[in-house]
């Protein structure tokens, strides 16, 4: 069965496989109770598999942050609920929810410096009483960790002296040491060179195999989505306009209506589309 | 990796812990009547040994009943001080915060004005009549945290620029109607609110007030602590915390209600002293770092020594007269602060 007919009704015995359920979800943001809400995300659905690399997709402010966070659980959704492994997230308790999903940010702002250490370590937090020291399994985890993101030699050093990419690979360490069933990550790509983008994208996707982990990822890039994405759900003003394999849903026309620009997609050797920008005149 | 240990915890309290000792027994010994460390060590070990009725009178009288309970209030106050202001440091992600920016030292001002006018007015027995300042200080302390925290929300939820907006306006508002009230008040009475606005540690306390400010102390101290791994995540973000799986909602009322109750017990017994829980935990992240298991406690001790340094100052610079502890503190923490600040240490 091909994963673009799977936001679609689904038979039964296919849902021991599913990990992430989306279901119907929606949400309403309003200022106050009494005015009409300023910012609306539209039933949504689509379900993913342990080991598969969800892209969420779409121009700003089209409700795909607000989408992460609602399977995150950390917001409640207007109707409908997200399932992990059978539980609404939302109904999840904060500690159980850090045990089972974890989330990379767009920023990790810190207010007191720490060693990359000591910030992976925060990941075992969920995984251990409130007042304790870290055993050693804890510190064996980040190192682990560390080490699957390629990060070992950062370890010693002050988080605000690395660069970027390297910031953003131990953030992803911390989120490892949680040892999550759901990965998410808010625009992960958004401040790397473009070098450290696919760097990012490819150590997901062999994160998602080895250790199957479900990973959704948001983004605003299409050709990194197409290419390491296994399902790509793609959103404008609020509303989720299809889902499906990057293939299904990278069609011209649409693509062009969301972005609002003229774009060309041709079908790469792998059968993975290829976006890019016509010529200029 | 180096991840914290009990034993390095331990290890870096009995080093601030013999620090305070060694800042006591010169405190013990400082003052307008000289006494040696000889016979300080001396009447010490009688006393361990419970020989103390071999000790002169006046010596008695000066040591362990006007300098050694002085001493002790200087540390529990210094303790809860910093403790609160670390407290609210991680709470509200501002290294700025302190017990006094939420307005909570004014309150305690206000409650403390407001019985001392109603005492001259009521017949109270002597036992209500010793309590019945600081109980006043403490009530309006108590308030004025509960009004800054109802005024310091935002869809149920704390907001930390509206909570500390909320805490300064309320503190300035505060001090307008404890400058209506100076007014009113007399002699003695206006040598008590000085007292009340600049922190001191001169007037004794009765014992009952000081059981309750230890008792409290430990309470409210020991259930921040419980929370400390969580705070530590706190300061990463609110967001980020809750995705690491900290009930934040829980974590963000223990806390605040526990510093508060810490700054409420401390202002109702020495007035409002400036810069300790500001200063001290910053001090103490820079000589231990920022993990809260560690700060917290080397915050208390280190509190406790920074008030008790400042107080033994205090009462001897101008010797035979005093400096209100709180003008001490102001005096080195200002200049302190804006060294940190410049350095951008903070």
């Amino acid at each position: 069965m091909s994963s673009s007919a799977r936001h679609f009704a689904e038979a039964p015995q296919l849902n021991a496989d599913v990990r992430l359920s989306v279901e119907q979800v929606s949400y309403a943001y309003s200022a106050n109770p009494t005015q009409a809400p300023l910012f609306t995300l539209e039933a949504t659905s689509f379900q993913a598999r342990p080991g598969e690399l969800v892209a969420i997709l779409g121009p700003n402010a089209s409700g795909k942050s607000t989408l992460l966070k609602l399977v995150a659980g950390t917001l409640d959704p207007l109707s409908g609920r997200v399932l992990l492994n059978g539980f609404a997230t939302h109904t999840l308790p904060p500690r159980t929810r850090g045990q089972r999903i974890a989330m990379v940010q767009q920023e990790s702002p810190l207010l007191f410096p720490s060693r990359a250490w000591e910030f992976v370590l925060q990941g075992r937090h969920a995984h251990g009483r409130s007042l304790r020291f870290e055993s050693a399994d804890d510190v064996l985890i980040a190192r682990n960790a560390l080490a699957q993101v390629g990060a070992e030699h950062l370890s010693d050093r002050w988080m605000d002296q690395i660069s970027g990419g390297e910031k953003q690979r131990v953030i992803l360490a911390r989120a490892l040491a949680q040892q999550p069933l759901l990965l998410l990550l808010d625009e992960p790509t958004l401040h790397l060179d473009i070098g450290a983008q696919v760097d990012l994208l490819a150590t997901l996707r062999r994160l998602a195999a080895a250790n199957r982990y479900t990973v959704v990822v948001v983004t605003h890039d299409l050709n990194l989505a197409g290419q390491y994405a296994d399902l790509v759900a793609l959103f404008q003003k609020g509303k989720c306009l299809r889902v499906g394999t990057p293939a299904a849903v990278f069609h011209r026309e649409l693509l062009e209506q969301v972005f609002q620009t003229s774009l060309t997609v041709e079908l790469g050797s792998s059968g993975r589309p290829r976006v890019s920008l016509p010529s200029a005149p | 990796m180096r991840p914290l240990t009990l034993s390095r915890l331990l290890g870096y309290c009995a080093m601030l812990g013999a620090v305070l000792f060694v800042v006591v027994v010169i405190a013990l010994k400082m003052g307008a009547v000289p006494v040696s460390l000889y016979g300080l060590g001396h009447d010490l070990i009688r006393v361990a040994f419970r020989q103390s009725s071999q000790l002169s009178t006046e010596y008695r009288l000066i040591i362990f009943d006007i300098r050694l309970p002085r001493i002790l209030l200087a540390i529990f106050v210094g303790a809860s001080l910093s403790v609160a202001g670390s407290g609210f440091q991680a709470l509200l992600r501002n290294p700025l915060a302190d017990p006094y920016v939420l307005g909570v030292s004014s309150g305690a001002a206000v409650g403390a004005i407001l019985a001392l006018i109603l005492e001259a007015h009521v017949a109270l027995s002597p036992a209500i009549a010793v309590v019945f300042t600081p109980l006043g200080a403490f009530l309006g302390a108590a308030l004025t945290v509960f009004a800054v925290y109802l005024l310091g929300r935002r869809e149920g939820e704390i907001d930390t620029p509206t909570l500390l907006l909320a805490g300064v306006i309320s503190a300035s508002f505060l001090s307008a109607i404890i400058m209506f009230f100076m007014s009113t008040l007399t002699g003695g009475n206006y040598h008590g609110m000085a007292f009340w606005m600049m922190g001191d540690l001169s007037t004794p306390i009765q014992p009952l007030l000081g059981w309750i400010l230890r008792v409290g102390f430990f309470v409210a101290a020991g259930t921040i602590y419980m929370t400390s791994t969580d705070l530590n995540l706190l300061l990463a973000g609110e967001q980020e915390a809750m995705h690491l799986g900290v009930d934040v909602r829980r974590v963000r009322v223990v806390v605040y209600i526990a510093a508060s109750l810490l700054t409420a017990l401390a202002v109702s017994v020495s007035g409002a002293i400036a810069f300790v829980g500001l200063l001290v935990p910053h001090a103490m992240r820079l000589l231990f770092g920022s993990d809260h298991r560690v700060l917290l406690p080397t915050a208390a001790l280190g509190g406790a020594i920074a008030l008790v340094v400042a107080d033994t100052l205090a009462r001897t610079v101008v010797s035979p007269s005093e400096v209100p502890v709180g003008a001490m503190t102001a005096l080195a923490g200002a200049p302190l602060f804006l060294y940190l600040l410049r350095r951008r240490a903070l």
